[in-house]
């Protein structure tokens, strides 16, 4: 609550230090005529004839009720807007955070425990795959399976091809970044006592890895995903932008393009709101996922 | 403990013995491994770029030959020629100082607004601690780009705004690393030494405390020009950075998705270059990260 209601603080007063007049925004841009008093009907309008502590007040109060106020460019609603967009990006982001987490998954376990060229091999995919600019792999997942192979389409279409490329696009540098933090830990798990036990047991080389060493292993990557979903959204950007797919991050480059302001309030909220949200379950997946008892009650990661 | 040995002792085989290594060199009295040799050379490559661009492509970065446009890549154009006839080679050469300079500047100004508010709040004690660490979070909420996109909003696009905008949204990144490894040495032995000696506090945050703290920040900034160079290009790329006809790779990589279809060289090869420096990036940060923790 406090985070959310810091950020509208922010991005208003932020917005307010654009140099010029909004209602001449509203009503074009700075390069077309406007009369004084079509200035003025906007400005009441807006509410931007007010003293800047009323607007702030107001627009608070309007955020809490869900209003997120009225594009200057679009002429419509920024709440509907958002709503309507934002859908198509958290179907990116999932889909791309799960496809991630699988290819870390894969790449760490199976580079782990088959000697020293698998784990380079490993974990040199992942430095260059976490390098990997979205803008960059893109562009060049077109070429070959768009242009080339001719196999996928180029831009995204509302069916399930369409999303092959985006999704690789945004989950691939992910995985690299995953796929780092879960090998460093599952090496230390293996080290660990308890795999020992587990091994003086008898238990099978493969048994350790997946019922003992990977839960241990992939608490930092869970803790991570809460970043991840957020880059991912800011990915989106990029990728929806590449592949002219309708979604937030399209509509905040357009809407910074031109400076519609609020839409880049609404969009901003909203990004912040689920990115809160996720943090929350990321913080109890990572507690359920945990197997050391909770002595002191929270379960503290190291 | 390096990942190899791990690897060695978890699969129950013994280690090969320092020089039986595969994958490793040894120069006079420093071992390297192959990965950090070739990045140190990449690395090389691309400062005498940025510093000396007509010593590998002597060539004009904006001569303009329309009879040779769209080029593919051939021995006279290696990496092909773009929609004017400039060869893609040279610009990229050329292009290397610009790139560089953005995400080095991106990574000092990430860095000093970094180490002040995450000094600032690890020394000042706890209430400006609590301040600073609920504005991180405020600032955490506003993942990658957001918050580069929010600063351009308010200060319009440009080359400058690109780098002050990607600086600011890597700073509560470091300013938390910073603070915690602030933290961390405080409570060190050595730190409780020195006051039991009887030093003074503001001797012990100079002399003990900071210098401590700040060393990772060498390793910090190597893996994060990287990044910023990358964030950098993708504001350029999206069209509210540096602008073409620039030869930044960012601006190029713009240039060329009109042409994606027929001339995929003129955004591969610039793309390809911001992926070298990047991998290079971290491949040194790497190096010296596992050098001064043995050290």
């Amino acid at each position: 609550m406090f985070v959310l209601w810091a950020v509208a603080t922010v991005t208003f007063f932020a917005v307010r230090l654009i140099p010029g007049d909004p209602a001449e925004a509203i009503l074009g841009g700075p390069g077309s005529q406007t009369s004084p008093e079509a200035l003025a009907a906007v400005r009441a309008e807006y509410g931007l004839d007010q003293p800047l502590l009323v607007q702030y007040l107001q627009q608070l109060g309007r955020l809490a009720t869900g209003d997120l106020g009225r594009s200057y460019a679009l002429n419509m609603d920024v709440g509907p807007l958002v709503l309507s967009q934002l859908g198509g990006t958290l179907l990116l982001a999932v889909l791309s955070l799960t496809v991630a987490w699988l290819i870390a998954l894969l790449l760490a376990t199976w580079s782990t425990g088959r000697g020293r060229l698998a784990a380079q091999i490993g974990s040199g995919l992942e430095i260059v795959a976490a390098a990997l600019p979205h803008f960059w792999l893109a562009t060049t997942l077109i070429v070959v399976f768009s242009v080339w192979a001719g196999v996928l389409p180029p831009i995204s279409t509302a069916d399930a091809r369409g999303l092959v490329l985006p999704v690789a696009t945004l989950a691939i540098p992910l995985a690299g970044f995953l796929g780092q933090v879960m090998r460093e830990s599952l090496a230390a798990a293996l080290e660990s006592p308890f795999v020992l036990s587990a091994r003086a047991r008898g238990e099978s080389e493969s048994g350790v890895l997946w019922r003992h060493a990977l839960r241990h292993a992939a608490l930092p990557a869970i803790s991570l995903s809460g970043w991840a979903f957020g880059s991912l959204i800011s990915g989106a950007v990029v990728v929806e932008t590449i592949f002219a797919r309708p979604g937030l991050g399209r509509t905040l480059l357009n809407a910074v393009t031109v400076r519609d302001v609020p839409v880049v309030v609404g969009v901003v909220m909203v990004v912040a709101l689920a990115y809160i949200l996720m943090t929350v379950l990321t913080d109890l997946a990572s507690r359920l996922a945990d197997p050391r008892p909770t002595a002191n009650g929270n379960g503290a990661l190291s | 403990m390096s990942e190899l040995e791990i690897q060695a002792s978890a699969t129950g085989r013994s280690p090969g013995g320092p020089s039986g290594r595969v994958g490793r060199l040894r120069i006079g009295r420093l071992r390297v491994t192959v990965v950090e040799l070739a990045a140190v050379l990449v690395a090389l490559l691309l400062l005498t770029a940025a510093v000396a661009p007509r010593l590998l492509a002597p060539g004009d970065p904006l001569a303009i030959d329309p009879l040779a446009a769209f080029g593919a890549p051939s021995w006279a154009h290696w990496f092909g020629t773009d929609e004017s006839g400039r060869d893609i080679y040279t610009r990229v050469i050329d292009g290397a100082g610009d790139s560089l300079l953005i995400g080095l500047t991106a990574t000092v100004i990430g860095l000093v607004l970094g180490a002040v508010l995450g000094t600032v709040a690890g020394t000042l004690g706890a209430a400006v601690d609590f301040t600073v660490n609920r504005f991180l979070e405020v600032l955490f909420a506003f993942p990658g780009l957001l918050l580069a996109l929010l600063f351009i909003l308010v200060f319009g696009p440009g080359p400058g705004s690109a780098i002050v905008a990607v600086g600011l949204s890597t700073a509560p990144g470091y300013a938390r690393i910073i603070r915690a490894q602030l933290l961390r040495v405080r409570s060190a032995a050595f730190v409780e030494a020195a006051t039991v000696q009887g030093l003074g506090r503001r001797r012990i945050l100079t002399r003990h405390i900071l210098p401590n703290t700040l060393a990772p920040l060498l390793v910090l900034g190597t893996l994060g020009v990287g990044q910023a160079i990358v964030w950098a290009a993708a504001l350029s790329y999206l069209g509210l950075g540096a602008q073409p006809p620039a030869a930044e790779w960012g601006a190029m990589l713009s240039a060329g998705r009109t042409y994606i279809t027929s001339s995929w060289w003129m955004s591969f090869f610039p793309g390809l270059f911001i992926v070298l420096t990047a991998v290079c990036a971290t491949a040194l940060g790497r190096a010296i990260e596992k050098r001064m923790r043995h050290a």
